[in-house]
């Protein structure tokens, strides 16, 4: 099916060129919608038909479920591509970590906090967590519903891991739905799960282990009973069965955006966790392989994950796979340019030369805190490109330099004349002291070693 | 919200209601209002129904079910690597994007990184596999094969380079004859990236290894790379052609290649890996753009691609130590399975690698690409919930 254009959606505006929606004209508010980032409520003018029409033609092809309540709710689905190149992928995949409801009190409050504090920090952005996996691993019904109590407070929004009817209800009663992600129906438990699931407002897993055909039934049925919030779990089989996990996950997610058809129109779960099923692995063993399998998943269309490690050098590669896969391949990743100050600055402070490319500055940045250098830092506009591919792109020379210490009033703020540039810019330390008149001083390769080159040398 | 409220009260026994001047059916009702509302009313309006007449309890059939699976018109050509006193391997062949489809003819492969020299600079966890094997790169091709079941070998000529130790073409060939004679996997040989230099000792080792049919890394556009393509043209080997993340560049040098007497046959792609973190993103989209492109019809992109993953290990989250980031022994690895895993994931089929454990498990998951659709057995995950421990 044909991407939805701007004028697609123009011809069902108004086009009236009103300006309440915020935007100048209809064409760009329609511009704005066909990116989804803007809200069709913002328009004033439309009809209750074009409303309904509008909205249909923009409701993504993977439906958008809300998960958690108020400040926790967070939003799972919304694809409308297969490959990121297209457009982009939408709402990024969310982690939730297993919480088993027979640990002790001290272990299981531990793990709530452990789970809530994890986080990384990369490019600026801090990389974290989303939800908590409350797993009815005592098969014990009250327990399960108290522990879903505790729950009640806690920053994540909560998924309800059951297959137990009278355990579900009694979690969703203490915890009042919360829109909580009931996990899961299965064929067994159809009915009385989608009951639930209506009663309390909840979104509702279907687990159909290795079948996507029967899943297809269950969703069919669900849906004919009503039920729109469904999440998809075709189960995660590993080991060698890990190749019918992918092509699951695949064909799920193909008929959803190829085919619309409707049963799999849903966001896809995976449960990584499974590695450790029957496994007498150590635990970096376990560990590796989990992440391996979260890695594979979410590169081929997992919106949800539950993994149960909760070691950082297990979860720093998953967040990460997870930021690259969902940046906007429309947008160049770049901080504004100009002149950023670190600590105590003075008129004798250094100043140090980079890229304006995202994971450049923030990288630089990130050494330039953690070693409390005291200094000034000139950002240039390499259009978003690392140190080596904007000398090699043409973006950074000799000129461009001269002029950022120009426009940027730098020679203002300090006496020196002297600058550190990145050592893979050696190649230009001649032209950057022809063009600006500064000194040059070739810093380390990497910027980790830049606040021991600072103390060295200044 | 309250408003609402009472406005379902109103329908809970209506099929449509009258609000101000106009009227609507329930579908209608739903649109007219604020769509994060809308979904609320919608949600309460079902749930009114449901408890009016309760659920149908019957199983329902969705219609027959139809593996969603593709019809592409070109092949992906099939590259053999190792002739002569080598067991070959084939790359490439595909006929489709997944298995399901059609499972891949090969398993993508794992190519063990070696080098003529010891290599001091390696990361930590690699080199306590190899160390006591770094002087010498036929023991080190040998435990590469033996200990840890590589697939193919590369011999990494880096002390060929100028500013690294500036051995001779000849010295160069040597380590690739000593390499031959160690192992009988096919060879990916690998100069030091040196523009001027490498054509040279390309072309040395290549006269060396005649007929083993070797990888000859790389053709690019920086340098001569009708000297390549002559060299693997006279003494029968393929050539590895690199862009760096540009799918136009990577057409024109196959275009070229080709008219230097190579065959679709007789050529790997290398689209650049940028490492997890490092703008792997650039790397998934060309990749598979170009798979695509292949699978469609372009005879420019239809042959197989390689990645050197070994990259990697220059992601300071691989290698620098720092306490609140847990073992670099962990996290290397894993940034190196990651970094292939995601490439392998989207169409690539050789991997230039490091870490055993990286390799191993790579493998692992790269068999199952040629394997059918449910062939192989599943296991028991219906009671996961209470027997995860
Ligand atoms: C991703 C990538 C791309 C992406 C761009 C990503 C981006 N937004 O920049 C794309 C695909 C677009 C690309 C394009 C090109 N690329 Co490119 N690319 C890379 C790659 C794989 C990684 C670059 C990266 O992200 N580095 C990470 C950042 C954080 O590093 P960094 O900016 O250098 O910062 C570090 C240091 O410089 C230092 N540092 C930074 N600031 C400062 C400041 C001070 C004071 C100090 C002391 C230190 C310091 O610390 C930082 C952290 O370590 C590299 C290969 C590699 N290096 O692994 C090739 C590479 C840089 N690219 C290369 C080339 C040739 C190109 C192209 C020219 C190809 C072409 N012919 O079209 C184009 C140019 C595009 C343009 N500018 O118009 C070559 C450059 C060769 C050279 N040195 O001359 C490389 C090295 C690949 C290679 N081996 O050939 N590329
Ligand atoms: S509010 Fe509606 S009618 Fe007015 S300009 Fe925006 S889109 Fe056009």
């Amino acid at each position: 099916m044909a991407k939805v254009t701007a004028m697609d959606v123009y011809k069902l505006l108004p086009q009236t060129n009103c300006g309440d929606c915020g935007e100048a004209s209809c064409m760009a508010f329609a511009t704005k919608l066909s990116e989804k980032k803007a809200d069709l409520i913002l328009c004033t003018e439309l009809d209750d038909k074009s409303f309904k029409k509008l909205d249909n033609l923009l409701v993504p092809a993977v439906k958008e479920i809300l998960i958690g309540k108020d400040d926790k709710a967070k939003i799972i689905g919304g694809d409308e591509v297969l490959y990121r190149y297209e457009e982009s992928y939408y709402n990024q995949t969310l982690f939730a970590i297993d919480l088993p409801d027979d640990l002790e009190e001290s272990e299981f409050n531990e793990r709530i906090k452990t789970i809530e504090n994890i986080e990384f920090e990369r490019t600026g952005e801090l990389l974290k967590l989303d939800a908590i996996a409350l797993r009815n691993k005592s098969e014990d019904p009250s327990k399960f519903a108290e522990a879903a109590k505790k729950l009640k407070s806690s920053k994540y929004p909560v998924f309800l891991v059951t297959l137990d009817p009278i355990a579900m209800q009694k979690a969703l009663e203490v915890i009042g739905g919360d829109r909580s992600l009931m996990y899961a129906a299965t064929k067994d438990n159809l009915f009385e799960m989608a009951e639930l699931a209506k009663e309390y407002d909840c979104p509702l897993t279907v687990f159909s282990p290795g079948d996507i055909e029967k899943m297809k039934d269950l969703v069919f049925t669900l849906r004919s009973n009503g039920i729109d919030d469904i999440v998809l779990d075709p189960g995660t089989l590993t080991g060698e069965a890990i190749g019918d996990t992918l092509d699951n996950f695949v064909m799920s997610r193909r008929l959803a955006i190829e085919d619309k058809d409707e049963d799999f129109r849903f966001p896809l779960l995976g449960v990584p966790a499974l590695v450790r099923l029957n496994n007498e692995d150590d635990e970096v063993k376990n560990g590796t392989m989990e992440a391996t399998i979260a890695s594979t998943l979410m590169n081929k269309y997992a919106d949800v994950l539950i993994l149960k490690g909760t070691d950082i050098w297990e979860l720093i590669p998953i967040l990460t796979l997870r930021q690259s896969l969902y940046t906007d391949p429309r947008k160049p990743q770049a901080v504004d340019p100009g002149i950023y100050e670190f600590g105590d600055v003075n008129e004798n402070s250094p100043v140090l030369l980079t890229t304006n490319f995202a994971l450049t500055y923030y990288t630089v940045e990130g050494d330039l805190k953690s070693g409390n250098a005291s200094t000034y830092l000139l950002v240039l506009d390499t259009i978003g490109k690392a140190v080596d591919v904007a000398i090699a792109g043409g973006q950074f020379d000799g000129k461009a330099v001269a002029d950022l210490v120009k426009k940027c009033g730098i020679e203002d703020k300090v006496k020196t004349r002297k600058m550190i540039i990145p050592g893979l810019a050696a190649p230009l330390s001649g032209e950057i002291e022809d063009e600006t008149g500064w000194d040059v001083m070739v810093g380390p390769r990497d910027s980790s070693a830049v606040p021991d080159f600072i103390d060295e040398k200044f | 919200m309250d408003q609402i409220n009472q406005l379902l009260k109103l329908l809970e026994n209506a099929e449509s209601v009258e609000i101000d001047e106009f009227r609507m059916d329930f579908e209608e009702l739903e649109i007219n209002l604020a769509p994060a509302i809308a979904r609320t009313v919608q949600q309460t309006v079902s749930r009114q129904q449901a408890i009016e007449k309760s659920m149908k309890k019957t199983m329902l059939k969705a219609g027959d079910f139809k593996p969603p699976i593709k019809e592409y018109p070109s092949k992906i050509a099939q590259v053999q690597l190792g002739d002569g006193s080598r067991k070959p391997v084939f790359l490439g062949g595909q006929n489709s994007l997944y298995r399901f489809e059609e499972p891949q003819p090969n398993p993508p492969v794992v190519t063990f990184d070696v080098f003529d020299i010891p290599m001091p600079g390696l990361p930590r966890p690699i080199r306590e596999h190899f160390s006591d094997v770094m002087e010498s790169p036929g023991e080190w091709a040998k435990k590469a094969v033996k200990d840890y079941g590589a697939n193919l070998v590369t011999m990494h000529l880096i002390g060929t380079g100028p500013k690294v130790m500036d051995k001779s073409p000849r010295e160069g060939a040597q380590a690739v004859e000593e390499v031959l004679q160690a192992v009988d996997v096919p060879l990916v040989i690998g100069a030091s990236g040196d523009p001027i230099k490498d054509p040279p000792v390309l072309e040395a080792a290549a006269e060396t290894a005649e007929g083993e049919r070797c990888l000859l890394a790389s053709a690019n556009m920086d340098l001569d790379y009708h000297r390549l393509a002559k060299a693997a043209v006279d003494y029968d080997h393929a050539v590895l052609s690199w862009a760096i993340t540009d799918v136009n560049m990577q057409k024109s040098l196959n275009k070229y290649l080709m008219k230097d007497g190579l065959k679709q046959e007789d050529i790997v792609m290398d689209p650049t890996t940028c490492a997890l973190g490092y703008g792997i993103e650039f790397s998934i989209d060309v990749i598979t753009r170009t798979r695509l492109g292949g699978l469609k019809g372009d005879p420019d992109l239809q042959m197989p691609m390689s990645s050197g993953t070994t990259n990697a290990w220059g992601s300071r989250e691989a290698w620098m130590k720092k306490e609140e980031w847990g073992p670099t022994d962990y996290r290397g690895p894993l940034w190196e399975i990651f970094t292939g895993l995601t490439l392998m994931l989207n169409g690539v089929d050789i991997f230039m690698m490091l870490h055993p454990d990286s390799v191993r498990i790579l493998r692992e998951i790269g068999e199952t690409f040629t394997k059918e659709y449910l062939s192989t057995p599943t296991p028991e995950i219906d009671n996961w919930i209470t027997e995860l421990e």
